[in-house]
């Protein structure tokens, strides 16, 4: 295996420069998705269909005063934002988008990459609590809460995952599946007949990890302003969209690679980093879709949700296919 | 138990029900209308302030200059002045002046009028910070529609 330094650095610099352009264009799907939902145009007025709208919103985040407000905690405030985007930018790197493009092939990526949305998390705590702003409190103990809920089935669903494959390295996980659309995880019903069932709770908590609607507690605009971002201002802000957007990346990475085979064709044809990007891009077109579609949840019926409902069903998918491991 | 399950497949569904509404409206065609570029067509009985009404045959207004629009104006917004030229029978406009600040689109002119001489124009965009602007010499505005 490449134990090389630069590998890793070279991935980390290219992955800096996806993540700006990710996050203005992401941006600028998200608008003309919600528009389309709505009948609308989304934005039309700068470039060709509003094309260069996310160039001209981000120059306007950088030209704008980075402003730290009265009675905040000076450290911890400027080190959220940054704290909320390393881990997002870091977790990219594992991740292999095909079988000769990955940053660094870890024995154990799949750990790293839940530790490291973990501390995305932290991120979330820490610029909430040193903002010094009742709002983003309550949003970042809204996120924690959330955040904790929905790890629990997302990791025992993992775990079904990886007792099928044997191995916690997404580049085994995804080689595990290459072949027609029949060897991909979502689709295995020889190793658990539940596997579809585990691939919605998966999605969910992806959706639910990310703070997406309808699952925004953090930042229910109706109740919490902008949640812990409230404070934020130029680009501090703009980090955590950055982040936050780079997260959806990671998971729809994640989940194309246990669940959608990685970057294989589903018909056996070119497999390759193509067919991992449409993938990914197709699994950020449902968040958008869903985020359109549905009204926020309350904080209780979220949690309800992930306690009452994802929990029993992962560990019902976890014990069926330790059987049909033990027994076929 | 079984609320558990009718809530877990009632949602499910609900839920599904819902993602199909919006997916079926992305594909609707947009109903914005990107309003400066596009303008919209304005409906036949649209009542925008009044207008003279060009006689085909002679190219001049229609109105014979009774006054009765002015008579029948409830808020007297309307003045007329016509003049006979000489060596002809009938009276000529030489000035129809609207003030569309006390108007209120009621109609009375137009329906008092036996000639046909005037109508509702479809202006809809008028706007302007003096209150000037909003007396309209209409003699002068059928001129310049050519």
């Amino acid at each position: 295996m490449d134990t090389s330094i630069w590998r890793p650095i070279i991935y980390l610099i290219c992955f800096m420069a996806f993540a700006g352009l990710n996050a203005a264009y992401l941006g600028w799907c998200e608008r003309k998705g919600a528009g389309r939902i709505q009948r609308r145009t989304g934005p039309m007025e700068v470039g060709f269909h509003g094309l260069l709208q996310p160039l001209a919103d981000g120059l306007k985040l950088m030209s704008k005063q980075l402003l730290v407000p009265e009675g905040v905690d000076h450290i911890l405030f400027r080190i959220a934002p940054i704290l909320a985007m390393i881990p997002a930018l870091t977790s990219m790197v594992v991740i292999p988008f095909s079988d000769n493009i990955q940053g660094r092939a870890l024995e154990l990526s799949v750990l790293l990459l839940f530790a490291l949305a973990s501390i995305g998390m932290i991120a979330i705590l820490i610029g909430g609590w040193a903002s010094g702003n009742k709002y983003a409190v309550i949003s970042a103990a809204r996120a924690v809460s959330q955040n904790l809920a929905y790890e629990i089935p997302m990791l025992i669903t993992v775990i079904t995952i990886v007792m099928i494959t044997g191995s916690m390295n997404l580049q085994d996980i995804a080689m595990n599946q290459q072949g027609g659309f029949w060897h991909w995880n979502v689709f295995r019903l020889d190793k658990s007949i539940f596997m579809p069932v585990s691939f919605i709770i998966f999605f969910i908590c992806s959706v639910a990890e990310t703070n997406r609607a309808p699952f925004d507690m953090a930042e229910a605009e109706s109740e919490l302003i902008a949640g812990f971002m409230t404070e934020y201002s130029s680009m501090g802000f703009g980090l955590f969209m950055m982040g936050e957007y780079l997260n959806i990346v990671v998971g729809a990475c994640l989940t194309t690679i246990l669940f959608l085979g990685g970057w294989s064709c589903p018909f056996g044809l070119f497999p390759g980093v193509w067919w991992f990007l449409i993938k990914i891009y197709i699994l950020i077109f449902t968040f958008i879709w869903i985020r359109w579609t549905y009204p926020r949840t309350q904080v209780y019926k979220l949690l309800n949700l992930s306690w009452k409902i994802l929990i029993p069903f992962s560990l019902v998918n976890l014990l069926v296919t330790a059987a049909f491991i033990k027994v076929f | 138990m079984s609320a558990y399950w009718n809530d877990v497949f009632g949602g499910a569904k609900s839920l599904a029900i819902g993602l199909s509404i919006t997916a079926r409206e992305f594909f609707k065609p947009v109903i914005t209308m990107q309003y400066p570029w596009e303008v919209p067509e304005i409906p036949e009985r649209f009542r925008g302030h009044i207008e003279l009404v060009r006689d085909e045959k002679t190219g001049r207004p229609k109105c014979v200059c009774c006054g009765m629009c002015m008579r029948s104006c409830p808020s007297g917004c309307i003045s007329l002045v016509g003049k006979k030229p000489e060596g002809e029978k009938k009276k000529v406009l030489t000035k129809y002046q609207l003030d569309f600040t006390k108007c209120s689109l009621c109609g009375s002119c137009i329906e008092s009028c036996n000639f046909g001489a005037i109508r509702f124009s479809k202006d809809y965009n008028l706007a302007s910070t003096r209150k000037e602007d909003y007396v309209f010499d209409l003699l002068k505005r059928l001129e310049e529609q050519g």
